[in-house]
């Protein structure tokens, strides 16, 4: 079970894990927030990660990750179409042990246990949006940047109509009519 | 002492922003104008002590007093000097502090170099800073105060989160926190604007050039802010629709939708009520952008509820000036006239679409990032939304917008002919049509966005100089010069994040020594990983001999770094730029059999985008720089006349 990040506790509950995940809020982006806060990932973060965890052992696809380091968290798959799938998919998945960072570039061990597990999947042919539906259902929508639509998100799926609809709406008055 | 000192400044400040307010308010009493002499003095007083603060906690942290709290926290005694120096702004008090000098700084400089408005005018302005900064002040000194003692001074302090340990961290924060509170002084002058009802086109061009100064530094700092993620990071990407950095997104959105209307009004003396709408918008960005990262509830909507002060502090203030200033917006709005309406094909026009766009654009960023907060308060249901959602619903309108501006400029004020625009843009178009062709025949197949984004680059790039043609180039206004610099930096900057998603070659590989491996068209040798130490750190550094094509041999030396203070291991990325892009390595593990991982990417074209942001703030000094030697002459003849 090396391949997972049950290791140190620090890792998942203290300022430690930001920083293995590269933390973007405070070291990178352009940001507001430069310090290392409050400890980010609360206690809810950890049962999630066991809950993970403990799928992804479950899980036929990934019955070799036992192995140290998951074959293909860190490597490309032989074909390059279906590597490009798999880099689009990992894009738009969650890290879910850090903030705010797709799985597709973040250096925490599990963000690439799950790189494995989606290289493994395409590579065994399926469908990129199978996997994520698979993902979603086990761990919520979190774990997907894409929302998915339903009725919860249609505030956001509407938003960019709604918004243009009602600048048209204010603007129409400031333009002159032809007779 | 010297952290008393600052504190002892920082209740001085507090106290004479109170004066300021209300010296400002009684001042603008009719019969009680007197009281108005003592506002400017005030203000540029209240900025000093501001400054004098600030320059304390950059003391104490330089010197390493491990007596002050925040100092204990965050620095140690170790670091280099000028991570000392500039991790005073590296923690909440630190960068809160920063907020609130250079709040104070904006004031006293209104104070100072302010002459083109009504006096009464000034001192509302003044006095709606003052107020703005009020709040601040409180929140500093009861809920955040950054010169905090311990009872027992620490032995060494617990050190600064390594990956703050950059160059960066010197520049970046000052410059985008300069942008975000120079937004203020819009604020404050619109609130003035409306308090005196003198809405006019006075008003838009005294406002303007503080506009312009703030877009400018929001500029830099977002583009050096991208930067510094990319090679800072260690995985190539330069923008990831993270909230924080929306956080700064939006009120440069807003900035530049008020830049473009407060060109109107100050030339057309049109779209009045519009533009002070706007100027509020824009400040309150800064305000929420400083909610969301200040409050912690990014991290967790669970995190704010458990521990509320601050964040609960300042969503006080956010409703408070916010709800304020659209409350007078509302009462005084059926005073403010609209002015002269326009020709739908007009510069006016154009300007009206450019702003329904920048605004629904800002609107969107708004929605995706604060829509999972809402949900997750309300229903405790966790949703994500990232790249997929803002791509696809911003980008198209942003594509729009970039179309737009190759023909905004090229259309006359108050009324222009269709026909006469298209000819003008007879040239942009058919580059475009050009690029389409050799996109479509040469190009591997690439998304629709990146292929769009390709050939409005190249179409935009020619139609952003097309405002040049047929002028006079030296004697064509250093303002024009500012737009057409800014605009192609738009087009430049779209061409190499185009570049950047169609072209990119990634490799990632296992290596054992001396193995070499391909991406795009260089091949990179793995000679050697070797042990290294720097001041604060140690590393594993490979040698990495890289060739183009079989060409010069070049080395580079990407690091994996491990940091005692705080514990923490980071990738330090090397990157060697080319005239067409840039060849980034970085140094990962080693496995089992020995072997190291390695993560090589080509990525063509790609300094286009921070080149092209460059670009676009050259441009905004330029126009600023123009603006106020114009305005400058203008009254030296009216003094000589």
């Amino acid at each position: 079970m090396k391949g997972f990040v049950l290791k140190p506790s620090r890792n998942l509950l203290g300022e430690g894990d930001r920083t293995k995940c590269g933390d973007r809020a405070a070291g990178g982006g352009n940001t507001l927030r430069f310090a290392p806060g409050p400890s980010t990932i609360p206690k809810q973060g950890l049962a999630r990660i066991l809950a993970f965890a403990l799928a992804l052992v479950a899980t036929p696809a990934l019955a070799d990750s036992n192995l140290p380091a998951a074959k293909w968290a860190n490597e490309q798959l032989p074909d390059p179409r279906q590597e490009a799938e798999a880099r689009t998919l990992m894009l738009t998945l969650r890290c879910i042990v850090c903030q705010g960072q797709s799985i597709a570039d973040s250096d925490a061990e599990l963000a690439g246990d799950m790189r494995a597990m989606v290289r493994t999947r395409i590579a065994a042919g399926e469908k990129p949006e199978a996997i994520r539906q698979w993902l979603i259902e086990r761990y919520g929508q979190w774990v997907s940047y894409k929302p998915l639509v339903e009725p919860m998100t249609w505030p956001l799926w509407l938003a960019p109509l709604v918004l243009l609809g009602l600048g048209a709406f204010l603007a129409r008055g400031r333009f002159r009519r032809h007779r | 002492m010297i952290a008393e000192g600052g504190l002892a400044a920082l209740w001085l400040a507090a106290a004479l922003s109170l004066l300021q307010l209300i010296m400002g308010a009684v001042a603008l009493t009719p019969g009680r104008e007197e009281a108005g002499a003592m506002v400017r003095p005030v203000a540029i007083v209240q900025g000093l002590l501001t400054l004098l603060a600030f320059a304390a906690l950059i003391a104490v942290f330089v010197m390493s007093d491990m007596s002050v709290k925040l100092v204990a926290a965050n620095s140690s005694s170790m670091k280099p000097l000028l991570y000392k120096f500039a991790g005073t702004w590296g923690n909440h008090e630190g960068s809160m502090l920063m907020w609130v000098t250079i709040l104070g700084l904006a004031g006293a400089a209104v104070a100072i170099f302010e002459h083109r408005v009504s006096n009464r005018m000034l001192i509302a302005t003044l006095a709606a800073q003052a107020a703005i900064g009020l709040g601040f002040f409180a929140f500093l000194l009861f809920s955040s105060n950054p010169f905090e003692r311990l009872p027992i001074p620490a032995a060494d302090g617990q050190g600064l989160n390594p990956l703050l340990q950059d160059p960066g961290l010197a520049f970046h924060p000052p410059t985008l926190y300069l942008g975000y509170v120079g937004l203020s002084v819009a604020f404050s002058f619109a609130v003035g604007a409306l308090v005196t009802r003198e809405v006019n086109a006075a008003f838009a061009r005294a406002m303007r050039p503080w506009v312009l100064a703030a877009w400018i530094l929001l500029t830099i700092g977002i583009t050096a802010g991208s930067y510094w993620a990319y090679y800072e990071l260690g995985w190539g990407g330069w923008w990831f629709w993270d909230p924080v950095e929306n956080a700064s997104l939006m009120p440069w959105l807003a900035a530049t939708a008020l830049l473009h209307s407060v060109t109107v009004l100050a030339t057309r003396d049109s779209l009045r009520a519009w533009t002070v709408m706007l100027a509020v918008v824009a400040f309150s960005m800064s305000m929420v952008g400083t909610f969301l990262v200040r409050s912690g509830i990014l991290t967790s909507v669970h995190a704010f509820a458990v521990d509320p002060e601050r964040g609960s502090f300042i969503l006080a203030l956010l409703a408070l000036y916010i709800g304020g200033a659209l409350a007078l917006f509302a009462l005084r709005v059926s005073t403010v006239k609209e002015g002269a309406q326009f020709e739908a094909v007009s510069r006016e026009g154009a300007l009206v679409v450019n702003n329904l766009l920048l605004t629904a654009i800002l609107g969107i960023v708004f929605v995706g990032t604060l829509y999972p907060l809402f949900v997750e308060a309300l229903s405790g249901e966790k949703l994500s939304v990232g790249p997929p959602y803002f791509n696809s619903a911003a980008g198209p309108l942003a594509l729009l917008l970039v179309a737009l501006m190759a023909a905004g400029p090229l259309m006359r004020w108050r009324r222009d002919r269709l026909k006469t625009v298209l000819n003008r843009m007879a040239l942009p178009i058919l580059g475009t049509a050009v690029v389409l062709l050799l996109v479509v025949v040469f190009a591997p197949p690439i998304g629709v966005l990146p292929t769009l984004g390709l050939i409005l680059a190249v179409g935009v790039g020619i139609g952003s100089v097309a405002p040049l043609w047929g002028r006079n180039l030296r004697r064509t206004p250093l303002f024009t010069w500012g737009m057409v610099v800014a605009h192609l930096g738009i087009a430049v900057s779209l061409a190499g994040m185009a570049c950047e998603s169609a072209f990119t070659k990634e490799t990632l590989v296992a290596a054992k020594i001396g193995e070499t491996k391909q991406v795009g068209p260089f091949s990179v040798r793995l000679d050697d990983v070797e042990p290294v130490a720097g001041p604060n750190w140690t590393a594993l550094e490979a040698t990495l001999t890289a060739s183009r094509n079989g060409g010069t041999a070049f080395v580079l030396k990407p690091q994996s770094r491990s940091w005692p203070n705080p514990p923490t291991e980071t990738s330090e990325s090397a990157i060697s730029t080319r005239w067409d892009g840039q060849l980034y390595t970085v140094l990962g593990k080693q496995d089992e059999d020995g072997r190291w991982q390695l993560r090589l990417w080509w990525k063509p074209f790609v300094t286009l985008i921070w080149l092209g942001g460059g670009m676009i703030a050259l441009g905004g000094a330029l126009s600023l720089f123009g603006r106020v030697r114009r305005e400058r002459r203008y009254h030296d003849r009216i003094a000589y006349a």
